[in-house]
Parts: C-alpha cells; sequence; structure tokens
C-alpha cells in the first residue's frame, strides 16, 4: 500500500507545477479568511433577526424565550400544538438535564435516541446567521444521531452563540481548544432546515431520512 | 485506469435510442430549466458571487499546485485522530482496499452515501460478486440502483425516471408493503424512509464519497440534503471515506469559501440541509458514530491530468450545474454518455482519465456554445477542453474518413470567399424553393441524422451576405 502512496505523489512531484511555493504548509496555520460576502457580515444587533429569518426560510420554526427554564414549557406547548406524545428524548448537556422536564409532564429520557424515538432534544455548539444553520457538535453531551434519527429534531440555541459567518464558527472551535487534529469532534454537523430531497420528478419532499420537523428553540439568557 | 462500465465508443447509438425515447424525452423536458432558473436566484441574490468564484478558483489553483503537500497534512491530521488513510492508483486498488476493509470488519451489508468515485470504480458490482450487499441510501440512488442503472446526473441520480416508474420499481421490490399509487409521493417517500431505515441499523460498514477533504484538520465533508450520508456513517461500525485526491482544501476557510458556491451552483439553495465535517472515529466518550475510520485516496487517472492542457478539470467540484446548462444533455440524458460523468463535464473528464481511444465521440457531443463554461462555478474552460481533445482526435487521424474528406471540402470552401457565396446563396435559394410549402424540410440528401428526429427549418431565400449587400439592416 506505501507503494501506491510513494507513486501517486511521485506522480504529482513530477507534473510542472507553475504556482509552487516553498513551504504551503504555512497556509495551513495562517487560518486566514478568504472574502466575506456582505451576508455574512451581520452587526450584532441584526444577528438574531437575521438569523431567524434564514432558518425560517428553510422550513425550521423558530420560537423565542426568555431563559432555559422555560424551554420545558415551550416544547410542551410545541408538542402538544403537533399533537405529539409528551415523551421526548434528551441529550445528556447540563443545560438541559437542569431543566424540570416532569412539571410539564413530559417523559425525558437522558440518553442518546433510538429509532423509536419521535422526537429529540439536544443543545446546539453555535449557528449561523448568514445561512440559518445550526452547528452540533458530537461529545459526550451530544449524541450526533439526534440531529437524524428522530422524525422532530428540537435544537436549543442560546441568542449569545449566533455568528455572522461560517468562518465564526472555526473561531469558536479553535478558541474552545477543539480544532485541531486529535481535539477536533469527531463530527460537525452544519444543519440548515429539514431532511429534503427532489429525487422524484424534482417535488421537493421533506422528511427523507432525517427529521421532517426542525423546531429551534433561541433562549435570549446569556 | 478504467471507468467502470464505459459505455462511451456507444454515444452515437445510446444518443439515438435515448432521442426516440418517448417517456424518457417527456422526463427531460419537464425537468429542464428547473435548476439554473433556482441557480440564476440564488447567483443573483448574492452580489459577491463573481468575486467568489474569483477566490475559489485560485484555491484550487493553489491547491493543485501542491497536491502532493496538502495530501501528506491531510494523511497526518486522519492519523491525528485515529483514522487511517490509504492510497489507490486505479479502480482496481480501490477495489481491493474497500473489499479488506469490509473483510477485515466481517461484513455481510454495507450502506452507501453517494459518491461518485464509486461509480467511477464500479464498487457495487465488486462487492456483490464478493458476497457483500451494498445499498445506496440516497433516494435517486436507490431507485437507479433498483432499477438495475446507474446515476444519469451528478446531483439527480433519477432525473430520467418519473414517479410511474418509480412506483412500479417500488411496488415490485417493496414485497413486505402494501402497493402505492404513482401520485402518491409521500407513500413512495415513506416507504423509502422505512425500508432504508432498517438497513442503516443493520449496516456493518458505511461508505461515503467526499465534497472536501481538508488538509488542516483531517477532517473529511459531505454535502447532502437527504441526511442520508449521516446515517450512513453514524449507525454502522466502520466508515469508509472514498475521495479523489483533487478534493483537498488547505483550511477550513477555503472549505467555507467553496461551499459558499456548491449548494447555490447545484441546486440553487444557500446551504444544503447536512454539511457534515467527519474527523476519525468516535471518541471513547462519544455516544455514536463509527468504531473505525478509513479515507481512500484514489487517484485513477487524476495525476494524469496534473501536468497537462487539461488540469482545469481536477477543480471541477461535481455541482452538476454544466449538466444542467448543457443543450446536449438536456436531449439526450446522461446515459448516453456512457461514463459516470456526463454532460459537458463528463464529455471532457471521461477522455481526459479514460483515453479517447474509447471515448472518442465524447469532445463532439457538444455544440460548444459555451453555457457550461458560464455557469461553471470553477471556471472550467470546457469548450476549450472539448475543442482541443478534438484536435488530438484528429491528430491521432482516428476521425471517420467521411468527417476528414467534410472538413477538407469545407476548408477549401470557406477559404476562398468567391465560391463560399456562389455556393451558399445557391444552396439558400435551392432550400428555400425546396421547403416554400411547408417553412421546413423533413428530409434531404446528406442530413438524416439531424432529419430523422427532428426537421431543417427552410432558409428565407437569401443569404446573410447578400442581404445586407442589399441594404437590409436589422
Amino acid at each position: 500500500m506505501s507503494d501506491a502512496r510513494h507513486a501517486i505523489l511521485s506522480r504529482i512531484r513530477e507534473a510542472s507545477l507553475p504556482g509552487r511555493e516553498r513551504d504551503a504548509t504555512a497556509r495551513l496555520r495562517r487560518h486566514r479568511r478568504n472574502l466575506q460576502p456582505e451576508c455574512a457580515r451581520s452587526s450584532d444587533a441584526e444577528l438574531i433577526d437575521v438569523f431567524v429569518r434564514k432558518a425560517e426560510a428553510v422550513q425550521a420554526s423558530v420560537v423565542r424565550v426568555a431563559g432555559l427554564e422555560d424551554v420545558p414549557p415551550e416544547v410542551s406547548r410545541y408538542l402538544r400544538h403537533r399533537n405529539l406524545p409528551a415523551h421526548v428524548a434528551v441529550a445528556p448537556h447540563d443545560d438541559l438535564e437542569s431543566m424540570d422536564w416532569a412539571a410539564m409532564t413530559i417523559t425525558a429520557e437522558r440518553r442518546k435516541p433510538l429509532d423509536s424515538d419521535h422526537c429529540g432534544v439536544n443543545r446546539a455548539f453555535c449557528a449561523v446567521a448568514e445561512s440559518g444553520t445550526l452547528i452540533m457538535t458530537s461529545g459526550p453531551d451530544s449524541p450526533s444521531t439526534m440531529n437524524f434519527l428522530p422524525e422532530t429534531h428540537i435544537a436549543v440555541l442560546k441568542e449569545s452563540d449566533i455568528v455572522g459567518a461560517a468562518e465564526d464558527v472555526w473561531d469558536r472551535l479553535r478558541a474552545s481548544g477543539r480544532a485541531s487534529a486529535g481535539s477536533l469532534p469527531r463530527t460537525v454537523n452544519m444543519i440548515t432546515g429539514v431532511s429534503r430531497t427532489g429525487d422524484i420528478e424534482q417535488t421537493i419532499q421533506t422528511g427523507v431520512h432525517g427529521p421532517r420537523h426542525l423546531h429551534i428553540v433561541l433562549v435570549k439568557e446569556t | 485506469m478504467t471507468l467502470h462500465r464505459l459505455r462511451s465508443e456507444r454515444f452515437r447509438d445510446s444518443a439515438d435510442e435515448a432521442l426516440s425515447d418517448a417517456e424518457l424525452q417527456a422526463n427531460l423536458a419537464k425537468l429542464r430549466g428547473n435548476f439554473l432558473a433556482r441557480r440564476a436566484r440564488a447567483r443573483d441574490s448574492l452580489p459577491e458571487f463573481d468575486a467568489l468564484v474569483d477566490e475559489a478558483v485560485g484555491i484550487k489553483n493553489h491547491v493543485l499546485d501542491h497536491l502532493d503537500t496538502y495530501l501528506v497534512a491531510f494523511e497526518e491530521a486522519v492519523e491525528a485522530s485515529g483514522g487511517t488513510v490509504h492510497w489507490a492508483r486505479d479502480d482496481a486498488e480501490a477495489r481491493r482496499v474497500v473489499l479488506q476493509i469490509c473483510r477485515d470488519a466481517g461484513a455481510s451489508t454495507v450502506t452507501k452515501g453517494k459518491t461518485m468515485v464509486s461509480e467511477e470504480i464500479g464498487l457495487n458490482d465488486w462487492l456483490d460478486e464478493a458476497g457483500i450487499e451494498a445499498v445506496e441510501t440516497d433516494l435517486g440512488e436507490y431507485i437507479v440502483q433498483l432499477a438495475g442503472e446507474t446515476p444519469s446526473h451528478i446531483i439527480a441520480p433519477a432525473i430520467h425516471k418519473n414517479r410511474r416508474q418509480i412506483s412500479a420499481l417500488f411496488n415490485h421490490h417493496h414485497k413486505n408493503l402494501p402497493d402505492r399509487e404513482a401520485d402518491d409521493l409521500d407513500g413512495l417517500l415513506a416507504d423509502a424512509r422505512q425500508m432504508l431505515r432498517g438497513r442503516f441499523l443493520a449496516a456493518d460498514v458505511g461508505i461515503t464519497g467526499a465534497n472536501f477533504l481538508i488538509a488542516e484538520t483531517g477532517q473529511t465533508v459531505i454535502v447532502t440534503n437527504e441526511g442520508n450520508g449521516d446515517l450512513t456513517q453514524l449507525l454502522s461500525g466502520v466508515h469508509v471515506v472514498l475521495a479523489g485526491i483533487e478534493k483537498i482544501v488547505p483550511t477550513l476557510e477555503d472549505a467555507s469559501t467553496l461551499l459558499r458556491l456548491l449548494a447555490r451552483s447545484a441546486t440553487g439553495q444557500d446551504m444544503t440541509s447536512y454539511t457534515t465535517f467527519s474527523a476519525g472515529p468516535r471518541r471513547h466518550d462519544d455516544h455514536d458514530g463509527p468504531d473505525s475510520f478509513h479515507v481512500v485516496l484514489v487517484d485513477n487517472g487524476r495525476t494524469g491530468l496534473l501536468g497537462g492542457p487539461n488540469r482545469d478539470l481536477l477543480r471541477c467540484i461535481r455541482c452538476g450545474c454544466c449538466l444542467n446548462a448543457c443543450p446536449v444533455y438536456a436531449k439526450v440524458g446522461g446515459h448516453a454518455y456512457g461514463s459516470p460523468y456526463s454532460g459537458p463535464v463528463g464529455a471532457a473528464l471521461t477522455p481526459s482519465l479514460a483515453g479517447l481511444a474509447s471515448t472518442s465521440h465524447l469532445p463532439n457531443a457538444s455544440s460548444l456554445c459555451g453555457r457550461c463554461e458560464e455557469v461553471c462555478p470553477m471556471r472550467i474552460p470546457l469548450p476549450g477542453i472539448l475543442r482541443r481533445l478534438r484536435n488530438e482526435e484528429a491528430e491521432r487521424g482516428a476521425s471517420p474518413p467521411v468527417m476528414r474528406t467534410g472538413l477538407q471540402l469545407w476548408s477549401v470552401i470557406a477559404a476562398r470567399p468567391w465560391i463560399y457565396r456562389v455556393l451558399t446563396s445557391l444552396t439558400t435559394r435551392l432550400l428555400a424553393a425546396m421547403g416554400r410549402r411547408r417553412g421546413h424540410l423533413p428530409r434531404l440528401p446528406l442530413t438524416r441524422a439531424w432529419t430523422r428526429t427532428r426537421d431543417l427549418a427552410s432558409p428565407a431565400g437569401a443569404t446573410f451576405q447578400s442581404r445586407w449587400k442589399a441594404g437590409e439592416r436589422p
């Protein structure tokens, strides 16, 4: 197998490569941003509105609440509104574990989701206003399957975690010490709306493999 | 190297068959323009689109100049995350690598997210022969797999099928489910979801492609709308990523720039529903994810393009935009090209990877109208490359004698204005007289290839030059 590696690298080096620099690896450490379009540069005041508008444009629903303690009542309201049973799988995240689910007579099971779960709740790492995108990072407090297995996905997001551009996400990951090989989350999911397909006559249909519904509970408290 | 099930030598026959297939023509006609209109809207709502294209082209060119450096950096980073990198010179080597991984895992079933490299190397047939069942999970890929076909479009694999054909396939194959009416689209979707959910949960190995490989972090990136690529990699014990070596980008920032162009060019979305960055196997305290992670870096002819005149093709991000813009693709569909890669990029890439000997018709499968180059987010000069391949073909002396003689005759006429004027003026008047009654000519000597499937409009009676001379102005 190392033969193949050697052969491929040799073939590349034999090709004439006109723009070759001495040390291209320096680019890997600089993290220089390329052109940032206007839509990725919302002011702090606009960030939340832009995010909500963009997320709703891709069939997510967004509800704003004042504090984390308001999340279970909102989830309860949402489940009743959608006529779903009061039974959810909840990611084992501190913010979600400390909530009083029982007061809302919701059965909240703190675990990774099962195929039979119709609704899962987890906490977003952050979100990107530019495209209305949620960022979920895998870890002990966030199973990635929560984003895909249940037909209804409820994501809890703090307003202060909304950033303007996709590049801001990478800065946040680096600041949290989780952006170098070896410390990265196994999976970083950028989620923009619901699972969809156009494979039958280009008719847009939702919920083909992942969630049919994405509900974002946006929490004001910082 | 070879491309699996390459049937490009049949292009003329396949194109004829496609043109006379009324159902296919109806399916293709219904879909025309849809993707392009959405792309145009997405492009118009991003004022910096063209500037981003310039930057993206710069990133890709930079990567090609330093491909070895970045591949090695990527390999180190994957290993630092606990993953394994494999290198494959050609299709056969890539197939062996994947089979070995499957065997080591004791796999009997494999789920697959969309991967064009897998089509290139013919992985499904190979696994099937080895007794391993491979299940395509992208809805379009699932449909073509049930039909025993290959994808006919890079991002819309089953674009050549209508709901009646799809429901018939489902009713035939979904034996444990009740039959569906063709118009019950929700029901068809629910059935596919149910069938494939079972497959995800039972799979031993999950195989995906990669839209990008990030040298900085060793992450592989997939871009999907369905979420099938995610369930494929999260629910099986082993995640195998098949990627062409040109998929490398240096940093997360560079990937972000390219992502702003990919979905807009492909489907007209700002972002697809799911963009997923995967690094290594699950961590010790993770709840889910694969126990092992393999990336197979596939050359299969790509290094051959690197130092040559067609190297711009290596910038391709497989958005499918040029297929949507192409008048030839719109009439013959993807299968006629006889290659995993169809449309303008397929007509250029297939001969570049597999050689002209078995693909000589493909460079001619274009009117050189230039729409593909106009819409390409990587500014690949497709008409220029096709023209160069035609040259190569002519120099090889492999074009048919009729064509060579015809072109020689043409060059004599075209280089002598008076002969040209006399001949065109005579021909125009003759054709105008012949077509006077109907306004078109259903049949004409030497033009059977054209008139078999369409009428030739008859000229108005005088040539452009003579009308101009007579003082006519638009």
